[in-house]
Parts: structure tokens; sequence; C-alpha cells
């Protein structure tokens, strides 16, 4: 089964835009073998596409006091995400709760990683910000190699 | 006279910011405001100056959650400022379209967002934890909700097929027959869930709420009626603006709504649909609302849970009623040629009535564009709710009476989004020094 690689978040409110625009730049980057998807971040639609995945890379904006662009690389399955993990959420209820979600019903996949960019804001109709944008390749890049290196060292 | 205030500063599961101050003396409460402080978007002033074929694409983006209750109802404003009707298989195929956004905007109110207060728990990870086949089920039906929104609307979020005169492409039969089996499974899941939700622990209160709903002379009622409401309104669309208004309160971005003749809040939404319009169930979501313990008019807001379930259960009917009958309407659209004059609709969005108006010129440019979202019309009716309940509950200490505020607005399922938008509460028990 293809991994899954999921960009969440809302292209029209800014640096919320990272996790689709990630997304975007993978799927154009000619990669085969995995499934890119977008998504607006609500938790329900999150569990019920990673359900058919082993493995799902996500990529979400966060806040944290870090500096803009700033890429947290998370093991999901390993441990719960940060509360609030996400930036803008449906009903104040994003990724975080999602992974919980699906931990609680024991249907996480047997991977989840999760890619958090940093963001500098998120007001409507805003562009990404410079340091969100070269993030948003840097981890495009980054999962292109992983999925490239998991696929080349797949067992026939 | 003792006094009292108690403060809840965020309102969690709920779709956009506000905030509630609620200020108690004695038995008495003094003031109840219900804080929208998030910014507006400013879309009718956005869609000003566009091409009148634009506007389903824009007013989609005002909401996640229900698109296509805007690309709905500005497609229909269009067409009649334009003068044109579809025809039949064209609104049929825009109600099955409405009936998949019914069907995943109400299972995620119900299960991921209100069901947790029925149950005393946190949120629906504590839900899945007791019982995860519940949750999952849930999960399915919504994922069949946007199942169908993908299959006619071209995707699940923002739908992009939908234009004024019908569709830009009208979806192959496969494409809609592929639906059918899930949407067999969702009916019985859905009364399954209902019956579930008639086990819930409801508080006992009720208001004798103005329902105000569109009814149709045939069917329940999605794209298309008349205004009416449990006190004797009949109107067309386009007398809206002449028996209902908006005011703009200090406290909100978003304006409020009320019945020009006497001022009075009304209710949209779940309870006004089903209230004046439950002889347009089938009988058999009839039957299934009776054992549910409903009757023909439900006045407890809480029990609203119950009702979106009824519509739920109803929709996945009707989904798949229209899904049998599907052929592919040819062609996908009609023409609508742009001319100087004014449309007004309403449809239903799953948490009530929205109204459009749009003035337009010969040369398609939009003139004029109104919008008067559910979340607006029920904001005075929300705190009639809060400042009845408060009423009856004094005894109740802090927290819990905050709780119980907190579940009360959710009853609502508000889009303070679409309102345009978070919620922090004060409560204010003034004299006894409560924080």
């Amino acid at each position: 089964m293809r991994p899954l690689v999921i960009g969440i978040g809302n292209t029209d409110r800014g640096d919320d835009g990272a996790g689709p625009v990630a997304a975007g730049l993978l799927e154009r980057s000619g990669l085969t073998g995995a499934l890119v998807m977008t998504c607006r971040g609500d938790p329900a639609d999150l569990v019920t596409a990673w359900q058919e995945h082993v493995a799902v890379i996500a990529v979400d904006a966060c806040v944290s006091g870090a500096e803009p662009g700033t890429v947290f690389r998370l093991d999901a399955v390993r441990d719960p995400l940060p509360e609030g993990f996400g930036a803008v959420s449906t009903h104040g209820f994003g990724l975080a709760a999602a992974v919980e979600l699906a931990r609680a019903m024991k249907c996480l996949p047997s991977v989840l990683t999760v890619y958090g960019i940093e963001a500098a804001g998120f007001d409507a109709g805003a562009p990404l910000s410079a340091p969100v944008a070269t993030a948003c390749r840097a981890v495009a890049d980054e999962i292109a190699q992983d999925l490239q290196e998991a696929l080349c060292t797949k067992p026939a | 006279m003792t006094k009292r205030t108690i403060k809840v500063d965020y309102l969690a599961r709920v779709e956009g910011e506000g905030a509630l101050h609620v200020r108690i003396a004695g038995d008495r409460v003094e003031h109840v405001e219900l804080n929208i402080f998030e910014p507006p978007r400013y879309f009718e002033a956005l869609l000003r100056g566009r091409d009148f074929r634009e506007a389903p694409d824009i007013t989609a983006r005002i909401c996640g959650i229900c698109p296509v209750a805007y690309q709905m109802s500005a497609v229909h404003a269009m067409e009649a400022a334009c003068g044109v009707t579809l025809p039949t298989p064209l609104q049929d195929l825009r109600r099955l379209l409405y009936c998949g956004e019914w069907i995943q905007s109400h299972v995620l109110h119900a299960f991921m967002l209100h069901a947790p207060d029925f149950l005393g728990l946190a949120s629906v990870v504590e839900i899945a934890k007791r019982e995860p086949a519940l949750v999952q089920q849930a999960l399915r039906m919504k994922k069949a909700g946007n199942a169908i929104i993908a299959a006619v609307g071209g995707r699940e979020v923002h739908p992009i097929n939908v234009k004024v005169g019908g569709f830009y492409r009208a979806p192959r039969r496969d494409e809609i027959a592929g639906l059918r089996d899930e949407l067999a499974w969702g009916r019985d899941a859905a009364a399954a869930a209902l019956q579930w939700a008639a086990g819930l622990d409801y508080p006992d209160f009720e208001r004798d709420y103005q329902f105000v709903a569109l009814r149709h002379a045939a069917e329940y009622p999605m794209n298309a009626g008349r205004i009416v409401s449990s006190r004797g309104l009949d109107i067309g669309a386009a007398a809206y603006e002449q028996h209902f208004a908006e005011t703009h309160e200090p406290q909100s971005t978003a304006l409020h709504s009320h019945l020009i003749a006497d001022g009075s809040a009304y209710l949209v939404g779940p309870l006004a649909r089903y209230a004046l319009n439950f002889d347009r169930l089938p009988a058999e979501v009839q039957a299934a609302a009776k054992a549910a313990g409903l009757g023909a008019v439900c006045r407890n807001p809480y029990q609203s849970l119950l009702v979106r379930l009824v519509e739920v259960l109803f929709a996945f009917g009707e989904a798949l009623r229209l899904a049998e009958a599907y052929a592919p309407p040819e062609p996908a659209s009609v023409e609508v040629a742009p001319q100087d004059g004014s449309g007004c609709w309403a449809t239903e969005a799953p948490r009530g009535l929205l109204y459009h108006r749009y003035a337009i010129g010969g040369d398609s440019l939009i003139r004029q564009a109104k919008i008067v979202p559910p979340t607006s019309q029920n904001q005075p009716s929300i705190e009639a709710d809060l400042r009845g309940v408060i009423e009856a509950n004094l005894d109740m200490t802090d927290d819990t009476l905050r709780h119980r505020c907190e579940q009360t607005i959710r009853n609502y399922d508000p889009c303070i989004s679409c309102a345009t938008h978070f919620l922090t509460l004060t409560l204010d028990r003034q004299g006894e020094g409560a924080a």
C-alpha cells in the first residue's frame, strides 16, 4: 500500500497554507509511489483518510513561539502531539485531536510522521511568509528523499 | 442582593472566535452578551464588481463546513435575478449535493462536538475510548456525506462544479451509482445513531421559539420554498428584508437579526425546519423520530442533537432515492444571460435559513450583495436561551453553570466564522465574589 502524504491547512489564510503548499511541491516533483492529498484539517476527515494507509506523513503549520519557518519532525505514533498542534483548526479541534482520536480507536497507521512548520501569520488572503515558503520547499525535499530511500530499500 | 460574575474565556467545539459575558444579580440575570470579535471578512464588498457567475465560487469560501449552502443560495439568487428556473433533473442534482452537506455537517456536530456534552466527557476522543465502534460509524457516515459532495461538486471542500445555471459537468451515471451501497448503509447507520442518541440524558428546558424556516409544497426543504414561521408568516424570499432586519450590536462583529414588526428574536435551523415541516418527512423518518421520543415539534434546544440525526436519516434516504433515479442531466447547465435587476433566494443550510440578495447589471457585474447567515439570525435566540437556562439553574456552581452555558451555545452548532467569528464566556454573579 502506498504511503500517504497529507498537507493540512487553508491556502487562503497566509501561513496556514504551509501544509497544502508543501504537498503541492511534492506532487509536482514527479515523485511516484506515494499518494499526495490536501485537507482543511477536519479531524474526522484526517482519521478517515489515514485509516487506509500503513504509513502517513502529515504536514501542518504550527505555532510554538519558535522562529517562523522552523521545522519540527514528530513521531505521532510514539508520542501525542503537543496539545492544540496545528495552526488554524476546525472548531478548535485539529491534528493533535485527530491523532488521539485514532489512537483511542486503535487505528493509527504504523507510521505517522508529522512535520510542523512554524507560522508567522494567518491573515485572510495573505501569501505564505518568506521563511515559511522556504521551509515548505525544504520539507517537500526531505519527504521526497525519505520516500525515495524507503521505496528503494523496500523488499521486492 | 447577591451578585456574581462567571467568566469563560474560551468556548471550545464551535467554529470561530467569540466570548460570552453574563452578569447575575440575585435570582435575576442582568446581562447576557455574546461577543463575536473575529474580524469580518467583507465578502459582500468583495463581491461587488465581480462577474455574477463568480458568486458561487467566491461565497463557497465563506465557510469550510457549509460551502454548498453558500453556493446554493448564490446560484438560485442569480438565476432569480435573470428570470431562469432550472429543469427538474438539475434541481434534483443540487438537492443530492445538499444532502451530502447536511450529512457531513450534522454528523460532525452531533458526534464530534455535541455528544460529549451529554456524556460528561471532554471530547470525542473520550467517547472513542469508551465506544470506538460508535465513533467509527460516525466517521463512516461523514465520509459518505463527503463522497456525495465530491461526486457532484467535484471535491469535498469548496466544491468547484457548481455554476449559475446548473453544473459545469454532470456526474456520470456510474459515479452516482457508486454511492448507492454506502448511502443504504448510511441510512441504517443513521437510524441506529438516532436510537443511541435517544438514550442520552437531555437537560429539561424548553422555550417558546418563533420558528422560521423554508416550507416547500411537496418536500422537506433544502433549496426552495416559502419562508414561513410558527406565528403565521408566509412570504417569498423577495419579501425577506421587509420582515427581517439586521442591527449592529457593539459587542459583536456579526449582525443580529430580528423581526421588524416587533423586534422579536426568532430561531432558524434544525428545530425550526423540523417543527414547520414534520409532515414533509417520509413516514418512516417520522416514525423513527417518534421512536426517539420526539413529537412533531421539539422546543428543547438540547434535543437539537436528536433532530439533527433525524435530518441525517432523512438526508441519507433522500440521497439514496435521488441516486437511484439519477440520469445525467443533458445539458449539464442552462444558459443564464445577465440582465439588470436583483434576485433574492433562501436555502436551508445545515444551521438554518441562509438568505442571499444580489443586484447585477446587464454587463454581468455584481452591483450589490447581501448575505444573512443562520448564526447571525440565531444570535438573539442564543442569548435568550442562555438567559433562560441561567435563571433556571442559579443553584448550580459556577463551573457547572459555565459548562451548561457552553453546552447551550453548542446546541446551535454556531458557525461564528460564517457570522463572522470564538467564544470567551464571562459569568458575572455580582456580590458573591465568585470568579
